[in-house]
C-alpha cells in the first residue's frame, strides 16, 4: 500500500514534470507496467517509436516490481487507474472484467481485424463475448531435459507417457532423479498437472474442468491423477520439492541431479547461465497419454488492458492497435526471447522459439493458458495446493479431491 | 474596591469561575484530542470496520453482498483455518520458552570480564537484523541438497530432513528460527533489570546462606518481575502477530500446514490469489478476539499494580 502510494506519486510527479515542457496540444497517456530489466528496454523503444509515430501522445510509463504488481494492480485500479495496465489473458482477468474495472475494446478488435491477426488468443482474451484487452507475448510450456543425462543411461527421448516413464526407471537406476520440480511457489506443480489432463482428456474437458463445470471427484480426473502417480509413487520425482524455488530446481537438471523439468521457456535463461548448450538442453513436447485426444498445449499469454478509469481511451485504443502489429510484435518479443501472437509476425531464430513456434502453430486440440489463469484465483490457490500435497502423499488423493470438490461448490457460483 | 463595585466583581466572577471550576475538567480533555483523534482514525473506525466486512462477500472491486454469519459458519468447517489456529498455538505455547531462555543468557552475561559487552552486543544481535534476513538466514540453513542444517542431519543419520517441506517439522522449523531474535529480546530486558537488583537484598541474603536456585528464586526473581512481566507481554504479542516468518520461509506451505491466522488472513483478503476481503476480516476477527484476552489480561494486571502502588 505504502509502495504504491509513493509510486503513484512518483508517476504523478513525473507526469507533472514532463507536461510542463509539452506544447499545450499534447495528450498525456499514462501506462503501469512490470518488466523485469531486458524486457522493458524493449518496450521502452517501443513505446518511443510509438511517441514519434503520434507527436500529440505523450506516454508516461511506470515500471513496477514484477511480484508486487499483482496485489499493487487491485489499489491502483480502484484508487488511481492509468490509462493502460498489463495483465493477463483467461480468467485472470475476470475479476477486472467482471468487477467493471477494465474497458471492453471490441471495437478495436474489429476496426483493426485482429481477430483474425490475434486468432490463436482470441478465446483467451473474450469474456462474456467481448473483447477486454490485447496480447503481444506468450511462450510454450514443455519438457526441457538434460541429453547428456539420456546419453549416459542410454535412454530415448520419448513420445509416449509409457516410455517416458520406463526411462524414468533407468535413470532411477542410475541415481538420477527422472523429473525436477519446485513446488514452494505451488504452480509449478500446475504446469503438470494442465499437461496431464490436457493429455489423458483433452482441452475441453481441461476447460470445463477449470470453468467448474466438472466435479473433481469425476472418475476422468482420477484419471489424470492415476498417470501422474505413476511419476510420483516410484519417487521419480526429485525429493523435498515442496521447500524448492523453480530455479533451484532448474539447477538440479544443469548439474546433471535430474533429467527432465516441465516449465515454461523462460527457464532456457537459466539453464544457459549454468552452463548448457544447445547441444545438452533438449525441448520435448509433453509426451502423449491418450492416443485419440488432440494435441493441446499450455501457452500463457500476458496482454494489455485499458482500464473503465481511463482518462484518455482514445490514444490508449490508438497504442493498443500500435502493440497488436506484427512489425511491433516481431520487436518485442525478439528482446522478450518469447513467442509474438500476430500470425504475421517474425518469431527470432533460437531453437526452443523455433519448436514452440513449431508446437503451438500445429496444435489441433487447442491452447490453454495455465491452471492459475484458467481456474478463478481462489480455486487455484486451493487446487494447486491439493497438486503440492498429491506428489508428496500419493495416498491422500480422496481427501485432496473431496476438497477441491467443496472448494468448487463454493468457488463458481 | 470589592466592596465598592459589587455588580462588576458580581458579572465577572461567574464567567470566570466557570473556567476555574471546569478547567482541570476541560484541560486533559484539550490534551487527549489530537492522541484520540489519530487513535479513533486509524485504530477504533478501522476495527469497526473490519468487523462489519467479516458478514459480507467482496472482492475487493465489485458490489459487497450481505452473507450474515455466513463467513463464521464457514471457518467452523474449514480445515485450513483450524490448522492455522493450531499452529497458533503451538507459536504461543513454544515462544513462552523464549522469557526463560533469555533470562539464562542475562545471568550467564551479567559479569564482569573483559570484553562483556562486545559478547553482550552479540547475543543481541539477532534481534537487530530484520525478521526477513532472520527468515532467510534459516531457510538457508534448512534448504534440502545445500543447507548447513540438512547437511548436518545428512552426515549423521545418513539421509536429510528438509525441514521446510515437511508437514511434521515446519512449524517447528519456523518457530526456532523465530525464537533466535525473541531470546535475544528478553536477554536485552533482563540484562537491565539485572542492573537494578538491590545489592543490600543480595548480601543480606547470602549472609543467611541462600545460594543457588534459592538465591535465584527467592531474591533475584522477585525483583525481576517488572522485567519478566514486559518479557512476557511481548512474547505473547511476537507469537500471536508472527507473519513475516511464516510470508518469507514458507508462503504457509507445504500445502498450507505451517500458516498461522494472520498468514490466511493475508493469504485469503491480499495476496496474488485472495479475492476474498470478507472471509479474510473473519479470521481477523478471530485474531483479534484471541488477542483481546491477553490484552485485557495483560491490562487488567498493569491497572491491579497502580491501584496497589
Amino acid at each position: 500500500m505504502r509502495l504504491l502510494s509513493r509510486s503513484s506519486l512518483l508517476a504523478l510527479a513525473a507526469g507533472a514534470l514532463v507536461a510542463v515542457p509539452a506544447t499545450a496540444q499534447q495528450r498525456t497517456l499514462t501506462y503501469y507496467g512490470d518488466f523485469d530489466p531486458a524486457p522493458l528496454a524493449a518496450f521502452q523503444t517501443a513505446i518511443a517509436e510509438f511517441e514519434k509515430a503520434n507527436p500529440d501522445i505523450d506516454v508516461v510509463f511506470q515500471n513496477f516490481d514484477h511480484e508486487g504488481y499483482k496485489t499493487a494492480i487491485r489499489n491502483f485500479l480502484t484508487a488511481d487507474p492509468p490509462d493502460i495496465a498489463n495483465w493477463y489473458a483467461g480468467n485472470r482477468m475476470a475479476p477486472f472484467v467482471n468487477g467493471g474495472q477494465f474497458m471492453d475494446v471490441s471495437d478495436v478488435w474489429a476496426e483493426h481485424g485482429l481477430a483474425e491477426s490475434l486468432a490463436s488468443a482470441l478465446p483467451s482474451m473474450t469474456l462474456d463475448g467481448k473483447q477486454w484487452g490485447v496480447p503481444y507475448t506468450y511462450y510454450q510450456w514443455g519438457i526441457y531435459f538434460n541429453r547428456t543425462l539420456y546419453d549416459q543411461v542410454g535412454a530415448e527421448v520419448p513420445s509416449t507417457w509409457d516410455e517416458f516413464i520406463a526411462n524414468c526407471a533407468k535413470f532411477k537406476e542410475a541415481g538420477i532423479d527422472c523429473v525436477t520440480t519446485g513446488t514452494k511457489a505451488l504452480w509449478p506443480a500446475a504446469g503438470i498437472f494442465d499437461y496431464l489432463d490436457l493429455r489423458t482428456n483433452g482441452y475441453d474437458f481441461h476447460m470445463a474442468l477449470t470453468n467448474g463445470e466438472v466435479p473433481w471427484t469425476d472418475d476422468r480426473v482420477k484419471a489424470t491423477f492415476t498417470e501422474w502417480a505413476k511419476l510420483v509413487e516410484p519417487g521419480y520425482v526429485v525429493a523435498n520439492h515442496a521447500a524448492v524455488d523453480w530455479q533451484d530446481a532448474a539447477a538440479l537438471l544443469v548439474q546433471g541431479k535430474a533429467a527432465n523439468f516441465v516449465i515454461g521457456n523462460f527457464a532456457v535463461p537459466y539453464f544457459k547461465d549454468g552452463g548448457m548448450t544447445d547441444e545438452t538442453l533438449g525441448f520435448m513436447p509433453f509426451p502423449t497419454i491418450t492416443p485419440d485426444v488432440p494435441r493441446a498445449e499450455l501457452a500463457p499469454i500476458d496482454s494489455v488492458h485499458i482500464t473503465a478509469g481511463a482518462k484518455n481511451p482514445d490514444d490508449a485504443k490508438k497504442f493498443l492497435a500500435y502493440l497488436a502489429t506484427a512489425e511491433v510484435q516481431t520487436k518485442i518479443n525478439e528482446a522478450f526471447g518469447q513467442l509474438p501472437i500476430n500470425k504475421d509476425s517474425e518469431v527470432g531464430d533460437d531453437p526452443y522459439l523455433q519448436a514452440g513456434f513449431e508446437l503451438l502453430s500445429t496444435t489441433e486440440g487447442g491452447i490453454a493458458q495455465f491452471f492459475d489463469r484458467d481456474a478463478p484465483a481462489e480455486m487455484a490457490k486451493i487446487a494447486m495446493e491439493g497438486f503440492q500435497q498429491f506428489m508428496i502423499k500419493p495416498d491422500k488423493l480422496d481427501d485432496i479431491l473431496m476438497r477441491l470438490e467443496a472448494a468448487r461448490g463454493r468457488v463458481y457460483k | 474596591m470589592a466592596v465598592a463595585h459589587p455588580p462588576l466583581s458580581r458579572t465577572e466572577a461567574p464567567s470566570r469561575s466557570w473556567w476555574r471550576r471546569n478547567q482541570q475538567r476541560i484541560a486533559p480533555l484539550i490534551f487527549l484530542a489530537p492522541g484520540l483523534f489519530m487513535f479513533a482514525v486509524y485504530v477504533l473506525i478501522p476495527i469497526v470496520q473490519s468487523l462489519w466486512l467479516g458478514f459480507y462477500d467482496w472482492d475487493g472491486l465489485g458490489a459487497r453482498t450481505w452473507l450474515g454469519w455466513a463467513n463464521y459458519v464457514e471457518l467452523w468447517t474449514d480445515d485450513a483455518f483450524w490448522t492455522s489456529l493450531k499452529n497458533n498455538v503451538i507459536w504461543l505455547v513454544l515462544y513462552m520458552l523464549a522469557p526463560p531462555a533469555g533470562l539464562l543468557i542475562a545471568i550467564f552475561l551479567n559479569q564482569n570480564v573483559t570484553g562483556i559487552r562486545v559478547y553482550k552486543s552479540l547475543f543481541f544481535f539477532p534481534f537487530v537484523i530484520s525478521q526477513v534476513v532472520v527468515g532467510l538466514i534459516f531457510s538457508w540453513f534448512y534448504a534440502p541438497n545445500f543447507g548447513l542444517f540438512y547437511k548436518l542431519i545428512e552426515a549423521v543419520t545418513g539421509t536429510g530432513v528438509a525441514v521446510l517441506a515437511d508437514e511434521r517439522f515446519v512449524t517447528y522449523g519456523i518457530i526456532a528460527a523465530g525464537l533466535w531474535p525473541q531470546v535475544a529480546y528478553c536477554m536485552i530486558l533482563y540484562l537491565t533489570g539485572l542492573n537494578s537488583i538491590a545489592p543490600e537484598q543480595v548480601e543480606a541474603a547470602r549472609l543467611d546462606g541462600a545460594k543457588g536456585w534459592r538465591m535465584l528464586w527467592h531474591v533475584i526473581l522477585p525483583q525481576l518481575r517488572p522485567a519478566t512481566f514486559i518479557a512476557v507481554v511481548v512474547t505473547v504479542i511476537g507469537a500471536l502477530r508472527s507473519f513475516d516468518l511464516v510470508s518469507i520461509m514458507t508462503s504457509g506451505g507445504p500445502y498450507g500446514s505451517s500458516r498461522v491466522l494472520s498468514y490466511y488472513m493475508y493469504e485469503q483478503a491480499l495476496s496474488e490469489y485472495g479475492y476474498r476481503m470478507g472471509y479474510g476480516a473473519a479470521i481477523a476477527t478471530v485474531l483479534f478476539l484471541i488477542m483481546m484476552i491477553f490484552i485485557s489480561g495483560f491490562i487488567w494486571k498493569m491497572v491491579r499494580d497502580e491501584r496497589e502502588g
